[in-house]
Protein backbone atom coordinates (compact mmCIF):
# COMPACT_ATOMS: atom_id res chain seq x y z
CA UNK A 1 0.00 0.00 0.00
CA UNK A 2 1.18 3.84 -0.96
CA UNK A 3 0.07 6.65 -0.01
CA UNK A 4 -0.12 10.46 -0.49
CA UNK A 5 -0.21 13.11 2.06
CA UNK A 6 -1.07 16.51 0.73
CA UNK A 7 0.40 19.60 2.19
CA UNK A 8 -1.40 22.65 2.28
CA UNK A 9 0.23 25.98 3.74
CA UNK A 10 -1.34 25.79 7.11
CA UNK A 11 -1.19 21.97 7.42
CA UNK A 12 0.17 20.67 11.14
CA UNK A 13 -0.66 16.88 11.01
CA UNK A 14 0.83 15.87 8.00
CA UNK A 15 3.99 14.53 9.46
CA UNK A 16 2.24 12.89 12.59
CA UNK A 17 0.02 11.03 9.57
CA UNK A 18 3.19 10.35 7.63
CA UNK A 19 4.48 8.52 10.87
CA UNK A 20 1.33 6.57 11.66
CA UNK A 21 1.41 5.38 7.99
CA UNK A 22 5.09 4.57 8.05
CA UNK A 23 4.54 2.92 11.39
CA UNK A 24 2.21 0.08 9.52
CA UNK A 25 4.40 -0.13 6.17
CA UNK A 26 2.15 2.04 4.16
CA UNK A 27 5.21 4.10 2.11
CA UNK A 28 4.23 7.40 2.18
CA UNK A 29 5.17 10.40 -0.06
CA UNK A 30 4.19 13.78 0.95
CA UNK A 31 2.82 16.25 -1.89
CA UNK A 32 2.55 19.97 -1.87
CA UNK A 33 -0.96 21.66 -2.87
CA UNK A 34 0.25 23.43 -5.93
CA UNK A 35 1.68 20.31 -7.91
CA UNK A 36 -0.55 19.03 -10.29
CA UNK A 37 -0.15 15.51 -10.36
CA UNK A 38 -0.24 12.81 -8.06
CA UNK A 39 2.47 9.92 -7.48
CA UNK A 40 1.20 6.42 -7.97
CA UNK A 41 -0.70 5.74 -4.80
CA UNK A 42 -3.58 3.57 -3.00
CA UNK A 43 -4.36 6.08 -0.56
CA UNK A 44 -4.55 10.03 -0.29
CA UNK A 45 -4.69 11.48 3.07
CA UNK A 46 -5.92 15.42 4.23
CA UNK A 47 -4.02 16.50 7.06
CA UNK A 48 -5.38 18.55 9.55
CA UNK A 49 -4.43 21.71 10.56
CA UNK A 50 -5.41 25.19 9.59
CA UNK A 51 -5.11 25.43 5.64
CA UNK A 52 -5.00 28.73 4.87
CA UNK A 53 -5.53 30.29 7.93
CA UNK A 54 -8.79 29.09 7.99
CA UNK A 55 -9.76 31.86 5.89
CA UNK A 56 -13.29 32.91 4.69
CA UNK A 57 -14.33 29.24 5.80
CA UNK A 58 -12.26 26.40 7.06
CA UNK A 59 -11.07 24.21 4.40
CA UNK A 60 -12.76 26.59 1.46
CA UNK A 61 -9.23 27.62 -0.16
CA UNK A 62 -7.56 24.71 -0.23
CA UNK A 63 -10.57 22.51 -1.35
CA UNK A 64 -10.00 24.96 -4.79
CA UNK A 65 -5.77 24.11 -4.87
CA UNK A 66 -4.59 22.95 -7.77
CA UNK A 67 -3.92 19.72 -6.62
CA UNK A 68 -7.84 18.65 -5.40
CA UNK A 69 -8.38 18.53 -9.04
CA UNK A 70 -6.31 15.40 -9.10
CA UNK A 71 -7.47 14.14 -5.90
CA UNK A 72 -11.45 14.47 -6.97
CA UNK A 73 -10.23 12.29 -9.94
CA UNK A 74 -8.79 10.15 -7.84
CA UNK A 75 -11.83 9.78 -5.47
CA UNK A 76 -13.74 9.42 -8.48
CA UNK A 77 -12.23 6.85 -9.72
CA UNK A 78 -12.53 4.50 -6.42
CA UNK A 79 -9.31 5.35 -4.98
CA UNK A 80 -9.28 5.98 -1.38
CA UNK A 81 -9.37 9.28 0.07
CA UNK A 82 -9.14 9.63 4.06
CA UNK A 83 -9.59 13.73 5.32
CA UNK A 84 -8.83 13.99 9.25
CA UNK A 85 -10.31 17.05 10.84
CA UNK A 86 -9.11 19.81 8.45
CA UNK A 87 -9.15 17.40 6.13
CA UNK A 88 -12.53 16.29 6.66
CA UNK A 89 -13.54 19.86 6.59
CA UNK A 90 -11.80 20.06 2.95
CA UNK A 91 -13.66 16.67 1.64
CA UNK A 92 -17.33 18.30 2.54
CA UNK A 93 -16.28 21.96 0.78
CA UNK A 94 -15.09 19.75 -2.46
CA UNK A 95 -18.28 18.72 -2.03
CA UNK A 96 -16.78 14.58 -2.10
CA UNK A 97 -18.51 14.59 1.18
CA UNK A 98 -21.75 15.76 2.16
CA UNK A 99 -23.03 18.17 4.70
CA UNK A 100 -20.60 21.19 6.44
CA UNK A 101 -18.47 21.59 9.78
CA UNK A 102 -19.95 24.58 11.53
CA UNK A 103 -18.43 26.41 14.50
CA UNK A 104 -18.60 24.65 17.74
CA UNK A 105 -21.71 24.71 19.13
CA UNK A 106 -20.47 26.59 22.93
CA UNK A 107 -17.82 28.46 20.22
CA UNK A 108 -14.73 27.34 22.07
CA UNK A 109 -12.12 25.35 20.57
CA UNK A 110 -11.96 21.64 21.96
CA UNK A 111 -8.78 19.88 22.86
CA UNK A 112 -9.71 16.30 24.68
CA UNK A 113 -9.84 12.80 24.43
CA UNK A 114 -12.95 12.12 23.45
CA UNK A 115 -15.19 8.62 22.77
CA UNK A 116 -16.49 7.45 19.83
CA UNK A 117 -18.56 4.41 18.58
CA UNK A 118 -17.96 2.50 15.44
CA UNK A 119 -21.48 2.45 13.67
CA UNK A 120 -20.07 1.14 10.32
CA UNK A 121 -17.21 -1.39 9.97
CA UNK A 122 -17.72 -2.08 6.43
CA UNK A 123 -15.37 -0.09 5.23
CA UNK A 124 -12.43 0.07 3.80
CA UNK A 125 -11.28 2.15 6.81
CA UNK A 126 -13.16 0.64 9.59
CA UNK A 127 -13.40 -3.31 8.45
CA UNK A 128 -10.93 -4.68 11.18
CA UNK A 129 -12.78 -2.56 13.89
CA UNK A 130 -15.53 -4.88 15.54
CA UNK A 131 -18.72 -2.98 14.83
CA UNK A 132 -20.16 -0.91 18.02
CA UNK A 133 -16.73 -0.60 18.90
CA UNK A 134 -15.52 2.15 21.22
CA UNK A 135 -12.84 4.40 20.57
CA UNK A 136 -10.94 6.82 22.03
CA UNK A 137 -9.05 9.12 19.99
CA UNK A 138 -8.28 12.92 20.85
CA UNK A 139 -10.44 15.40 19.02
CA UNK A 140 -8.52 19.85 18.75
CA UNK A 141 -10.73 21.69 16.83
CA UNK A 142 -13.40 24.93 16.50
CA UNK A 143 -14.96 23.88 13.53
CA UNK A 144 -16.55 20.14 14.63
CA UNK A 145 -20.18 20.78 14.26
CA UNK A 146 -21.52 18.80 11.90
CA UNK A 147 -24.48 20.03 10.34
CA UNK A 148 -26.57 18.83 6.66
CA UNK A 149 -29.76 18.85 5.17
CA UNK A 150 -32.37 16.49 6.38
CA UNK A 151 -32.56 15.61 3.45
CA UNK A 152 -28.38 14.73 3.57
CA UNK A 153 -29.25 13.00 6.78
CA UNK A 154 -32.26 10.90 5.79
CA UNK A 155 -29.96 9.68 2.68
CA UNK A 156 -26.42 9.26 5.23
CA UNK A 157 -28.63 7.01 7.43
CA UNK A 158 -30.02 5.08 4.37
CA UNK A 159 -26.77 4.50 2.99
CA UNK A 160 -25.26 3.01 5.94
CA UNK A 161 -23.10 6.35 5.90
CA UNK A 162 -22.13 7.33 9.34
CA UNK A 163 -19.21 5.88 10.31
CA UNK A 164 -18.01 7.09 13.75
CA UNK A 165 -20.55 8.32 16.56
CA UNK A 166 -19.43 11.19 19.48
CA UNK A 167 -20.59 8.78 22.55
CA UNK A 168 -19.63 8.78 26.42
CA UNK A 169 -17.17 5.75 28.35
CA UNK A 170 -20.03 3.19 27.95
CA UNK A 171 -21.19 4.01 24.38
CA UNK A 172 -24.37 5.84 25.12
CA UNK A 173 -24.65 8.30 22.15
CA UNK A 174 -26.63 11.64 23.83
CA UNK A 175 -26.31 15.17 23.47
CA UNK A 176 -24.17 14.62 26.91
CA UNK A 177 -21.60 13.05 24.82
CA UNK A 178 -21.92 15.55 22.00
CA UNK A 179 -18.64 17.87 22.27
CA UNK A 180 -19.40 20.64 19.49
CA UNK A 181 -23.08 20.10 18.70
CA UNK A 182 -22.37 17.62 15.55
CA UNK A 183 -26.25 16.30 14.02
CA UNK A 184 -26.59 12.78 15.20
CA UNK A 185 -23.67 13.03 17.15
CA UNK A 186 -21.96 12.69 13.87
CA UNK A 187 -18.21 12.29 14.10
CA UNK A 188 -16.99 10.48 10.84
CA UNK A 189 -18.82 9.64 7.47
CA UNK A 190 -17.82 7.89 4.25
CA UNK A 191 -19.27 8.69 0.63
CA UNK A 192 -21.99 6.81 -0.61
CA UNK A 193 -18.84 4.33 -2.52
CA UNK A 194 -17.25 4.13 0.86
CA UNK A 195 -13.76 4.91 -0.62
CA UNK A 196 -14.01 8.49 1.05
CA UNK A 197 -14.00 9.00 4.80
CA UNK A 198 -13.68 12.62 6.77
CA UNK A 199 -13.43 12.47 10.34
CA UNK A 200 -13.07 15.28 13.16
CA UNK A 201 -10.97 13.01 15.95
CA UNK A 202 -7.16 12.53 14.87
CA UNK A 203 -6.11 8.50 14.82
CA UNK A 204 -2.85 9.95 14.04
CA UNK A 205 -2.52 11.08 17.12
CA UNK A 206 -2.91 7.87 19.49
CA UNK A 207 -1.47 4.84 17.71
CA UNK A 208 1.97 4.25 19.90
CA UNK A 209 1.36 4.47 24.16
CA UNK A 210 4.26 6.95 24.12
CA UNK A 211 1.70 8.52 22.46
CA UNK A 212 -1.10 8.10 25.33
CA UNK A 213 -2.70 6.07 23.22
CA UNK A 214 -3.18 3.20 20.51
CA UNK A 215 -7.01 3.28 19.48
CA UNK A 216 -6.34 4.97 15.92
CA UNK A 217 -4.15 1.94 14.79
CA UNK A 218 -7.38 0.20 14.38
CA UNK A 219 -8.39 2.80 11.42
CA UNK A 220 -4.42 2.33 10.05
CA UNK A 221 -4.56 -1.54 10.13
CA UNK A 222 -7.71 -1.73 8.64
CA UNK A 223 -6.08 0.03 5.15
CA UNK A 224 -4.11 -2.66 4.85
CA UNK B 1 -18.42 47.77 -11.88
CA UNK B 2 -17.84 48.09 -8.16
CA UNK B 3 -20.15 45.22 -6.30
CA UNK B 4 -20.96 44.57 -3.06
CA UNK B 5 -21.65 40.58 -2.05
CA UNK B 6 -23.60 39.46 1.59
CA UNK B 7 -23.18 35.96 3.15
CA UNK B 8 -25.59 34.86 5.51
CA UNK B 9 -26.13 31.68 7.13
CA UNK B 10 -29.55 30.22 5.89
CA UNK B 11 -32.52 30.74 8.48
CA UNK B 12 -32.31 27.31 9.54
CA UNK B 13 -28.58 26.81 10.20
CA UNK B 14 -27.74 27.64 14.09
CA UNK B 15 -25.46 30.45 14.49
CA UNK B 16 -24.35 30.33 17.57
CA UNK B 17 -22.10 33.68 17.35
CA UNK B 18 -24.86 35.73 16.32
CA UNK B 19 -26.66 34.50 19.68
CA UNK B 20 -23.67 35.02 21.51
CA UNK B 21 -23.62 38.75 20.14
CA UNK B 22 -27.19 39.28 21.22
CA UNK B 23 -26.62 38.38 24.29
CA UNK B 24 -23.80 40.91 24.57
CA UNK B 25 -25.93 43.80 23.67
CA UNK B 26 -28.71 42.67 25.43
CA UNK B 27 -26.06 43.25 28.44
CA UNK B 28 -26.17 46.74 27.22
CA UNK B 29 -29.03 46.86 28.22
CA UNK B 30 -30.70 47.10 24.47
CA UNK B 31 -33.26 44.66 24.88
CA UNK B 32 -35.50 45.58 21.93
CA UNK B 33 -32.82 43.92 19.72
CA UNK B 34 -33.21 40.34 18.93
CA UNK B 35 -32.45 37.91 15.86
CA UNK B 36 -29.28 38.95 15.73
CA UNK B 37 -27.30 36.88 12.94
CA UNK B 38 -23.73 37.37 12.05
CA UNK B 39 -22.58 37.41 8.30
CA UNK B 40 -19.83 38.43 5.64
CA UNK B 41 -19.55 41.86 3.16
CA UNK B 42 -17.46 41.44 0.51
CA UNK B 43 -16.71 44.21 -2.17
CA UNK B 44 -15.37 43.30 -5.54
CA UNK B 45 -14.90 45.09 -8.90
CA UNK B 46 -15.67 43.55 -12.18
CA UNK B 47 -13.59 44.54 -15.03
CA UNK B 48 -16.65 43.92 -17.78
CA UNK B 49 -18.55 46.41 -19.72
CA UNK B 50 -21.61 44.41 -19.74
CA UNK B 51 -23.67 44.24 -16.34
CA UNK B 52 -25.52 40.72 -16.90
CA UNK B 53 -21.86 39.48 -17.87
CA UNK B 54 -20.44 41.10 -14.72
CA UNK B 55 -23.40 39.69 -12.69
CA UNK B 56 -23.02 36.14 -13.92
CA UNK B 57 -19.05 36.40 -12.98
CA UNK B 58 -19.82 37.39 -9.46
CA UNK B 59 -22.81 34.60 -9.05
CA UNK B 60 -19.95 32.23 -10.07
CA UNK B 61 -18.09 33.11 -7.30
CA UNK B 62 -20.66 33.37 -4.83
CA UNK B 63 -21.70 29.52 -5.79
CA UNK B 64 -18.35 28.19 -6.02
CA UNK B 65 -16.55 30.16 -3.18
CA UNK B 66 -17.55 33.34 -1.33
CA UNK B 67 -20.67 30.64 -0.06
CA UNK B 68 -21.32 27.86 1.07
CA UNK B 69 -24.57 26.82 -0.44
CA UNK B 70 -24.93 23.84 2.06
CA UNK B 71 -25.31 26.13 5.07
CA UNK B 72 -24.76 29.86 3.50
CA UNK B 73 -27.00 32.79 1.27
CA UNK B 74 -25.94 34.99 -0.39
CA UNK B 75 -27.01 38.44 -1.83
CA UNK B 76 -25.34 40.73 -4.32
CA UNK B 77 -25.46 44.35 -5.19
CA UNK B 78 -24.40 46.39 -7.27
CA UNK B 79 -22.39 50.03 -6.26
CA UNK B 80 -22.80 53.22 -8.41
Amino acid sequence: MKASVIVFPGSNCDRDVQVALEKFQISTTMVWHQDTSLPKCDLIVLPGGFSYGDYLRCGSMASKSKVMNEVIKFANKGGYVFGICNGFQILTETGLLPGALLRNYKLKFICKDICVKTTNNQTPFTNKISVQKILTIPIAHNEGNYFASQEEINTLKENNQIVFQYCDVDGNISDQSNPNGSILNIAGIVNKNKNVLGMMPHPERVIDQILGGTDGQEIFKSLL
Amino acid sequence: MKFEIFVTLKKEVLDPQGKAVEGAIKNLGLNSISNIRQGKYFTLEINEQEQSKALSQAEEACKKLLANLTIEEYQIRKLD
